[in-house]
């Protein structure tokens, strides 16, 4: 094409150099680098038509002298870029700068080796999950895959409803940026996990802690970014299809994506997933109803020039998720019994049938970016995103309603960021932003039960600013601030019993619209202001270890569920009442990361502490007395709060095939003010695994790790005792105990069949919970009702072409 | 694009998404009027002309309030009453009659009942579902000797059905209502 064109303008030029008179022009100019404006030397300025080849000094400058007044094309080229082709028109003596492309060769590189990535923060913590461990993984939820890494647990009910734990924090302390969205999917519930599809994913980095404030200010716990990678600027057409089959739940995932990519820098990308099991089995029974079904696609089409790009996303999650029958119950009786029995109250034959109780989740995501790179600015990149995330959970309901969600909520949210990232000299790069939100939340009130979460709008708007500094090859400062206005508009119906034992008829009664049938409607508008700053440094001892420090300030708003919860929670069983005066919680965080790093070893010792004033939680109060029996009443309390944690991961090269992998986390929560432990906190865990790679045969690789978790003996007691009519006795229900510790083992091995230039083909076999050990996790909300999983055997295969 | 030019648009694409405030502070959302709640639970005992009411009442369903329990009177020794329960949402007017509801899916739905050791009665089934097991919407009641102490009514939804009793039921109780009764 670039020949034809080249063709034309020759003709098209020669054909005015018959009206050519004046030969006497200079034409001077300057060869510099797009990317950072330095000058080029050696860059080889051609001209067919003079037959004549300039090369550049030093400084980047040429000058051809003795031009007619005519046009001619120039070919400009240096080794390291994309060779350029321009017509100059030439008059007079004329300047021209041309910018070339220097860094074509790297960016395909990086890119080649799977670090186009950026560090998201230069002074904390950071894991990542690369998509080896992604393609491992592929039916896994998210926060399983994460617990992977030192110092994340997972918060489970169940076994595929699973939130990630950042040291010792997780739902609403937790942010997730998906493919640069931050997603807005009701994470605020414990039994709400992220509507994410992990195969949409090329990596997933962690920050634990609050000071990547890009994302943003509020995340007490850490961020999770999600991210894709950004394609080859070449002609291709690629892609790969993973399938994996596992006898427990008897089920299958697959996934695929293709990739078309061009040399002029426009890309698209289709990708899919579909993914169903039936009930999984504990090691000696079936968990009924326990069966997911999950559609999701996505998809991305792009232009990527050095300069500037634009790119368009759009995905689709959807997932139907069984809960576990016997966990649905009806008061302290109901749970007194499923405790006292050794297996689930109901347990029926296999089934890929998901009845309720039941979640039904479709997330939406559009997304637009743009990114332009100014000389003297920096980058800018604009975005626009839009989600909607639908949310129905099913109950076990009688009559008419019995095939209605209980809860049917509808949130939509609109952003708008603008980011920019200006590295003013090779000393000092400022990242700085503005976003805006706005969003709704509808909760259908044909579901015929109160809403759970009230109406309301949000709006928000954030900037920050942060500046990395320099200071020699060896120390590093990072310091930067966050200021987040939020305004929360809300109509909520309490129930009137409840408005006026909670004294709100005398502190808010200037809110209430309206009373019908023994609730009453409130409108009220909140407004929080909040302020974020982190302060890090990092030192480089020598090539092989480094230290970071990192201290942040974080605070959080509460959210709708800490604010306005009034009623019986069914997935719980249990009353929770939230509280209309809470303000934001403000976290104070220092870690310490310290890192050795050479051929034969990895170590990484990160130690923090986290001490968060005004800490919302929620624990029992009383006993509530209800025509279904009792329930017992959870309160949200703020209080102030302290977590003391260390992070350790130790890998060591043992030989050329062996290698081993250690982990351990351990973290201490308490609540200061009561002077006793947090609820849900972690257990000590040490996960060892021993890998064996041979790349000759076949890249065979095969690893045996082992988990073990300890038992929490740090937690509060929310113990209540329950008078039983049928035995004429009072039963203590035991909410609080943790379970025994555990040891469990999981084997995993992978061969590459067939690697040929255009594709190849992998195989994959795993054995989770080798050994089908019974256990119960503390951090699982249906460990009263259920064992954990048995043993499950993973076939996989992998073809990428 | 000219920078100059792009930060003044892009701005102003800001400020438009977070200004669409929407001026709706006289719209009333519709309240939920809860359907399927059980308030009231209403067990009448005759005997002749004699009409002895248990009721129990919770019209703030898991609010504050405590359910309002009464017994009209005392039971009278060694007579046997015919019982029916009536089971109704008072939120709605008028009260819903939900006892209709059981009965339908009577396959799903049982009660029980239980006696304090120190009172001194029997009870009997005196309906069944379709499947020819034990419904209890009727019943019959026979009282001992003068004594005294609660009654307990469990009505549960998916039991086990037939069973052995309530600590053989399983299922999840959707009501329980426990009444003090003397027996003169």
């Amino acid at each position: 094409m670039s020949r034809l064109l080249l063709t034309v303008t020759l003709v098209i030029t020669s054909s005015f150099c018959l009206f050519s008179q004046n030969c006497f022009n200079e034409f001077s100019g300057k060869v510099i680098d797009l990317h950072d404006g330095k000058p080029l030397k050696d860059a080889i300025i051609y001209s067919e038509q003079l037959n004549r080849e300039i090369t550049t000094d030093l400084s980047g400058s040429f000058s051809i002298s003795n031009l007619c007044d005519k046009f001619y094309v120039f070919e400009i080229s240096h080794p390291n870029c994309k060779t350029k082709i321009e017509t100059i028109k030439v008059s007079k003596n004329i300047n021209k700068i041309f910018r070339l492309e220097h860094h074509i060769e790297e960016l395909n590189e990086i890119i080649i080796f799977g670090n186009s990535f950026i560090e998201k923060s230069k002074t904390l913590a950071e894991n990542k999950i690369s998509s080896k461990i992604l393609e491992k993984n592929i039916s896994s939820p998210l926060g399983d895959i994460l617990s992977n890494l030192s110092g994340v647990s997972s918060f489970k009910t169940g076994n595929s409803v699973v939130k990630p734990i950042i040291n010792g924090l997780h739902s609403s302390r937790v942010v997730i940026i998906n493919n640069g969205v931050r997603m807005e999917d009701q994470e605020w519930g414990e039994e709400h996990s992220p509507n994410i599809d992990v195969n949409s994913l090329d990596k997933i980095t962690l920050i634990k802690g609050a000071g990547a404030l890009q994302y943003s200010g509020n995340a007490l716990g850490g961020v999770i970014v999600a991210e894709t990678s950004n394609f080859q600027i070449k002609d291709s057409l690629y892609g790969k299809v993973l399938v994996k089959g596992e006898t427990n739940g008897r089920g299958l995932t697959t996934t695929s994506n293709l990739i078309k990519t061009n040399k002029n820098g426009l890309y698209y990308s289709i990708q899919s997933t579909f993914k169903q099991f039936g009930d999984f089995e504990s090691p000696n029974y079936i968990l009924s109803n326990t069966g997911v079904k999950e559609q999701n696609a996505s998809f991305r089409f792009g232009l990527n020039r050095f300069k500037y790009g634009l790119e368009l996303y759009f995905s689709i999650f959807d997932n139907e998720l069984g809960i576990l029958r016997a966990s649905h119950l009806g008061g302290a009786q109901d749970q007194i019994r499923a405790i006292n029995s050794e297996i689930p109250l109901i347990v029926n034959d296999f089934s890929y049938e998901i009845n309720a109780p039941k979640q039904d989740i479709n997330h939406q995501t559009f997304r637009i970016k743009a990114f332009n790179k100014f000389e003297s600015l920096g980058k800018l990149s604009v975005q626009y995103d839009y989600q909607q995330n639908n949310r129905l959970e099913f109950d076990i309901r009688r009559g008419d309603d019995k095939f209605k969600p209980s809860i049917d909520l509808e949130l939509k949210t609109h952003s708008i960021k603008i980011d920019l990232n200006s590295k003013t000299s090779n000393l000092l790069n400022i990242k700085s932003g503005v976003i805006g939100r706005y969003q709704n939340n509808f909760p259908d009130p044909k579901t015929g039960v109160r809403r759970i979460i009230p109406d309301y709008d949000k709006y928000d708007l954030g900037i920050y600013s942060v500046f990395d500094l320099k200071i020699n090859n060896n120390f590093l400062l990072e310091f930067g601030g966050r200021f987040d206005f939020s305004s929360l508009n809300v109509s909520k119906y309490y129930r009137t019993s409840f408005w006026k034992s909670r004294n709100y008829q005398e502190l808010f009664s200037s809110l209430i619209i309206y009373e019908v049938r023994s609730q009453t409607l409130i409108k009220t508008k909140m407004n929080f202001r909040n302020f974020s700053t982190t302060f890090g440094s990092r030192y480089n001892f020598d090539k092989n270890q480094f230290v970071t420090f990192n201290y942040s300030i974080a605070s959080r708003m509460p959210n709708p569920s800490e604010l306005f919860s009034e009623g019986l929670h069914h997935s719980s069983a249990r009353i929770e009442l939230g509280d209309l005066r809470f303000d934001s919680e403000t976290g104070h965080k220092i870690t310490l990361n310290y890192i050795f790093q050479n051929k034969k070893m990895n170590l990484s010792i990160n130690p923090y502490i986290n001490s968060i004033n005004d800490f919302i939680l929620i624990e029992p109060t009383s006993v509530q007395t209800t025509i279904r029996g009792n329930f017992q009443v959870w309160e949200y309390r703020q209080t102030n709060a302290q977590i003391l944690g260390l992070d350790i991961d130790v890998s060591v090269v043992l030989n050329k095939n062996f290698y081993l992998d250690n982990q351990l986390s351990i973290l201490k929560g308490r609540d200061l003010k009561r002077n006793q432990p947090l609820i849900s906190m972690p257990p000590l865990n040490i996960n060892n695994e021993v890998v064996y790679q041979n790349e000759k045969a076949n890249n065979l690789t095969i690893s045996l790790k082992s988990e073990y978790v300890f038992r929490q003996n740090d937690f509060p007691n929310n113990n209540f005792d329950v008078f039983i009519a049928l035995s004429e006795t009072t039963e203590t229900l035991d909410l609080s105990t943790p379970p025994d510790a555990y040891h469990l083992f999981n084997f995993n091995s992978t061969i590459d069949l067939i690697t040929k230039q255009n594709y190849s083909l992998s195989l994959s076999l795993g054995i989770r919970n080798l050994l089908n050990k019974n256990y119960r996790n503390y951090l699982n909300r249906l460990r009263y009702y259920s064992h954990d999983l048995g043993r499950g055997i993973i076939f996989g295969a992998n073809y990428k072409f | 694009m000219k920078i100059n030019k792009f930060i003044p648009i892009l701005l102003i694409l800001l400020i438009s998404v977070t200004s669409c405030s929407k001026d709706d502070d006289n719209v009333v959302i519709e309240a939920v009027n809860e359907e399927e709640v059980i308030t009231t639970m209403e067990v009448t005992l005759t005997y002749g002309t004699s009409v002895i009411t248990l009721k129990t009442q919770d019209l703030d369903g898991d609010g504050p309030n405590t359910p309002v329990v009464t017994v009209s009177g005392n039971l009278a020794a060694g007579t046997t009453y015919s019982g029916a329960i009536k089971v109704l949402n008072e939120l709605e007017s008028p009260a819903e009659d939900i006892t209709e509801e059981v009965e339908e899916e009577d396959l799903d739905h049982q009660f029980f009942f239980t006696a304090a050791s120190g009172l001194d009665v029997t009870t009997e089934y005196s309906n069944l579902d379709s499947a020819g097991n034990n419904l209890g919407t009727q019943f019959t009641l026979t009282t001992g000797l003068a004594s005294s102490g609660d009654l307990t009514f469990t009505l549960r939804h998916e039991p086990t059905k037939p069973n052995t009793g309530l600590a053989s039921a399983g299922g999840e109780t959707d009501i329980e209502a426990t009444f003090n009764i003397t027996i003169e």
